[in-house]
């Protein structure tokens, strides 16, 4: 089969749905690529490249869209462009279902199968394919970058010879991915970064990232973000005005606000208000990467750069993974390279739909003349980390308390072991003969020391402190030299025996001791 | 020789050991530790030659000579992987020189009893001591000595078990003979029965018997313990070595025998111990042989190994900051240690922050761990313990494990059913990034499933230690 790559239709588009690499991958599946003439030439591909690795190159839409069996786009087709995927044929692009249900219904008739790459369900095994999530890391990178180019000043704090200059703020609120990788960013650009998340569970995430996690003073019942899908839910009337008053809190400090809130199927949540934009110092940066669904900040113009009365300005680009068009096309062509080769299983250039299978079931929108939007909800969950159960920090009081409580815990074991060793040995005194007692008292001091002694060692000592105490037990030696001068004759091999063995060990063991320990020491 | 001087000379012998125990509370002091024990050993023995009631010194002194020669030629080519073998081989010369002293006392009591009073009175040391002996205290002699005999035998056997286990020459599964414990109890049953039977008529034959039935039970009752329950096994033997000396001390009613033999027996008691707290398991248990009950089916394990090759953990090594090695007993299998230290050094060179996390129970033996890798020269400062450990791996970019397994099962955590839950394990799945260094995919010595094999952030090194080792050291080059 052909798989082919038209030139994006929509303004501004710079993105191209196959690379020269991806294109090498592909063949290697089995298929024949195709692309339109210059459509890698916004993100840098030139026909030549595409030539080089053994792709057709077209020259116009209409003949590519004829020629190629399954079709990879970036941005969802237009009329034109619907109308020209005829019955059989694949598309494989951003497709957005829920907004475009017209349009999916038409192509249903026509017959054409859409696989809708900003449906890759969020699990493990499908995360090679993630499309949104590899676009979002190329928007947070480049909202820094873009508000980096805005903002007047460094993100490192330095001193220098011509003054100090204190580090840039950035509060990023909403830690998706793009979120993560604006936090990346920007602490590696040097600036002291503050993140804010609806999920708690994230605050690990956001904190492994360098950045300092925002707690809000708030209890309420944890949102399980597995049910979600590992996205966001609303939250409470209560808790949106406790988040904005923290923001308000912060506003005056920040320099740079990057915002990345979304809900999925909603409209954004206006989370950085005009109060907010009118606190910020002049010359501050917000970078609304929600734009695209209304924006988070009341000030976005979609599309826009805009300057707020107090010298705040206010990004609203929607294309930010556009404007990175090499790397986001090299990133996006290699999760639709990974979607076909899942599709195809028997890597012999034919696309097999399994809709039995969670991921590609997933994605499909429609399929074998009928619309498949919405999929029924994946059989294995997202997973997202559990919440941790807060550590409540003792007080002095009852830390104080505590060690009481194992004090007088303690005391009570010692008087019952005292009191039972006691009356133990009371009772073996009240019937054993006196010669007997005189030992018995040494054995039982014995012991006790024993006892207090070991307790001390060294766990790492204990391989030594087994050898030498096996070296000290043939002190059994001293009875057997006792012995052998009796007059049996029995008695005197047994006693020499024992003799014997015990030597063995007295200078086996004491040596086998000394040779470890000789070898500990310090760095 | 007086016998005061004799006692004066335990005394301080006496002292000079427990210096020697006690001393072993650092590394430094334990130097000067075992020359107290030496030169404790060594007036004990001169005092007691010298002494009242010994005869045919020169004889003892042959043998001595004799038998410290093996042992110095013993403990001077063990190679210190072979320790714990060692170890318990040497358990069973103390037992087996129990039991012969204990037959000794006997054979010297029925001597004694049988001769008139005149002669009674010519007898010198241990004879005249067992002449004076009233009815009573014959009794109690007699109780004594089959004590001695009885723990003397069972720490021969089970040590002979446990070297046989230790070395590979015996296999290392928990195996029993039919009847399993009813078998053990019924010994232990006929073991009191000669005891009582010894006692009222003072033979021969009763106390051949209770020997025969201690041995057994030193047999089976270390055969149905596995291989990983040995650090426990071994400690516990070197336990009842103790007992037993002190036994004999009683018997032969000598002092520095009894305190001898009490302080190493309380001393195994308590390592026995503190081992099995690391393992979160009652002793009984593990005496009693196999895991403890458990209370349904164990969680599935979900996910993949994910293998790597030495150029992709050479890679993370290179960009890591701060490494855990976790060393287990598959290092000591394949005699890696010297190939860890050397990658250590190699890392320690580039500025990277390197150390070791022991497990309490890793490997065969307490202490397995800190011994091998002294003896690779890594220095005792960076080894930790888990306790001080565990809390670092959070900020830890790689951890390696190499050759351990159910010490770092996340499984004891997570998973109620587990045969090992609730058994402290070092967390090594929080850092970063873990490696594991391990020969096959198979589970590991207890047989339970590890999780940590399938997290995400592990990836499996599969080969054998040592040669592992080798392929990282020839990409990890000394600058």
């Amino acid at each position: 089969m052909i798989i082919g790559a038209p030139k994006e239709t929509l303004a501004g588009e710079s993105r191209v749905a196959m690379t020269p690499d991806s294109a090498v991958q592909l063949q290697k599946l089995g298929y024949e690529c195709v692309i339109e003439s210059g459509a890698g030439q916004t993100a840098g591909f030139s026909d030549h490249a595409y030539k080089s690795v053994g792709v057709t190159i077209v020259k116009t839409a209409a003949a590519l869209w004829k020629a190629a069996h399954i079709v990879t786009k970036v941005q969802p087709p237009n009329t034109k462009e619907s109308k020209r995927l005829t019955s059989n044929k694949l598309l494989i692009s951003f497709f957005y279902p829920s907004q475009n249900t017209g349009q999916m219904e038409f192509l249903a008739k026509n017959g054409a199968s859409v696989i809708a790459m900003d449906m890759v369900p969020r699990i493990s095994r499908a995360q090679k394919m993630d499309a949104l999530s590899s676009m979002a890391n190329i928007a947070g990178y480049r909202s820094v970058i873009e508000a980096g180019n805005n903002f007047g000043r460094f993100f490192t704090g330095q001193i220098t010879a011509a003054g100090k200059v204190p580090p840039a703020k950035v509060l990023v609120v909403g830690a998706g991915v793009a979120g993560l990788a604006a936090i990346g960013t920007a602490t590696s650009l040097g600036a002291i970064t503050y993140a804010f998340d609806v999920r708690p569970e994230v605050a690990e995430q956001i904190e492994s990232m360098g950045a300092k996690f925002v707690y809000l003073d708030f209890e309420e019942a944890q949102q399980d973000g597995a049910k979600t899908g590992g996205y966001a839910a609303p939250s409470s009337p209560e808790f949106r005005e406790k988040q904005l008053e923290k923001f308000r809190e912060l506003a005056p400090e920040v320099d740079i606000v990057i915002t990345t809130a979304l809900i999925p199927g909603r409209d954004a949540p206006k989370l950085w208000l005009a109060d907010m934009v009118a606190a910020m110092k002049p010359g501050s940066v917000v970078i609304d990467l929600a734009a695209e669904r209304g924006g988070n900040c009341d000030l976005t113009v979609p599309d826009q750069k805009i300057v707020s009365k107090n010298g705040v300005t206010v990004v609203g680009y929607t294309d930010f993974p556009s404007r990175m068009a090499a790397q986001s096309s090299t990133l996006y062509s290699t999760n639709i390279r990974h979607m076909v080769t899942d599709l195809t299983p028997e890597k012999n250039g034919q696309i097999f739909h399994n809709m039995e299978d969670d991921v590609i079931r997933g994605v499909t929108a429609v399929h074998a003349g009928a619309v498949t939007f919405p999929p029924p909800p994946p059989k294995v969950q997202a997973i997202a980390a559990k919440p941790k159960e807060a550590v409540q920090e003792k007080t002095p009081a009852e830390l104080r308390a505590e060690e009481v409580e194992t004090f007088k815990q303690q005391t009570k074991n010692q008087v019952t072991l005292l009191a039972v060793g006691g009356a133990l040995i009371l009772l073996v005194g009240a019937y054993a003969p006196a010669s007997f007692m005189q030992h018995f008292i040494v054995f039982v001091l014995s012991v006790f020391i024993g006892f207090q002694v070991i307790w001390n060692v060294s766990h790492s000592l204990h391989t030594p402190l087994m050898a030498i105490t096996n070296a000290i037990s043939s002190i059994i030696i001293l009875g057997a030299v006792l012995q052998i001068g009796s007059s049996g004759i029995l008695v005197i091999v047994l006693a020499a025996l024992s003799v014997f063995f015990a030597a063995i060990n007295i200078f086996g063991g004491f040596l086998v001791t000394r040779r470890m320990l000789a070898m500990f020491q310090k760095s | 020789m007086e016998l005061g001087f004799t006692t004066a000379v335990y005394v301080v012998a006496a002292i000079l050991f427990i210096l020697s125990l006690g001393g072993l509370s650092g590394q430094e002091s334990a130097k000067r530790a075992v020359w107290y024990g030496i030169i404790g050993m060594a007036l004990a023995v001169f005092a007691t030659l010298i002494g009242p009631g010994a005869g045919l010194s020169w004889l003892s002194i042959i043998l001595i000579a004799a038998g410290g020669l093996i042992g110095y030629q013993l403990a001077s080519k063990v190679a210190m992987t072979q320790m714990p073998e060692l170890v318990a081989g040497m358990h069973a010369l103390v037992g087996l020189a129990a039991v012969f002293v204990g037959f000794n006392a006997h054979f010297e009591l029925v001597n004694v009893t049988a001769m008139d009073d005149l002669a009674k009175g010519a007898l010198e040391g241990f004879a005249a001591l067992l002449a004076k002996k009233s009815g009573s205290e014959i009794n109690i002699l007699r109780v004594e000595a089959s004590l001695g005999i009885w723990i003397g035998a069972v720490t021969f056997t089970g040590s002979i078990i446990a070297y046989g286990k230790l070395s590979g020459r015996v296999t290392s599964a928990a195996t029993k003979l039919p009847g399993g414990h009813i078998l053990n109890a019924a010994s232990a049953f006929a073991s009191i029965s000669s005891l009582i039977w010894y006692m009222t008529f003072g033979e021969l034959l009763p106390l051949v018997i209770l020997t025969i039935m201690a041995l057994f039970i030193g047999y089976h009752l270390i055969m149905g313990i596995g291989g990983a329950d040995m650090p426990v096994v071994v400690s516990m033997l070197n336990s009842y070595s103790g007992w037993a000396a002190a036994a004999i001390g009683f018997s032969l009613g000598n002092d520095l025998l009894i305190v001898v033999g009490a302080l190493v027996g309380s001393s195994g008691a308590i390592l026995s111990y503190i081992m099995c707290k690391a393992m979160n398991r009652s002793f009984v248990s593990v005496i009693l042989g196999g895991f403890g009950g458990t209370s349904g089916p164990q969680m599935e394990v979900e996910g993949e190994q994910v293998a790597i090759d030495a150029d992709g953990v050479a890679t993370a090594l290179e960009d890591a900051e701060s490494i855990v090695i976790i060393p287990g007993y598959g290092m000591a299998v394949a005699q890696a240690q010297q190939n860890i230290a050397e990658l250590t050094r190699r890392l320690q060179a580039k500025g990277k922050v390197v150390r070791f996390a022991i497990h309490p129970v890793a490997g065969r033996l307490p202490g397995h761990m800190n011994v091998l890798l002294a003896e690779a020269k890594v220095p005792y400062d960076i080894v930790l313990e888990m306790d001080e450990i565990n809390d670092d791996f959070p900020e830890t970019d790689v951890a390696i494990v190499i050759g351990s397994n159910d010490i770092v099962n996340p499984a004891a955590q997570d998973d109620p059913n587990s045969p090992i839950a609730g058994m402290p394990v070092l967390e090594c799945w929080k850092s970063k990034q873990v490696f594991v260094s391990k020969r096959g995919q198979g589970t590991g010595y207890s047989g339970i499933e590890n999780p940590l094999f399938f997290k995400e952030n592990t990836r499996m090194f599969y080969g054998d230690a040592k040669a592992s080792l080798d392929q990282l050291l020839t990409i990890i080059q000394n600058k």
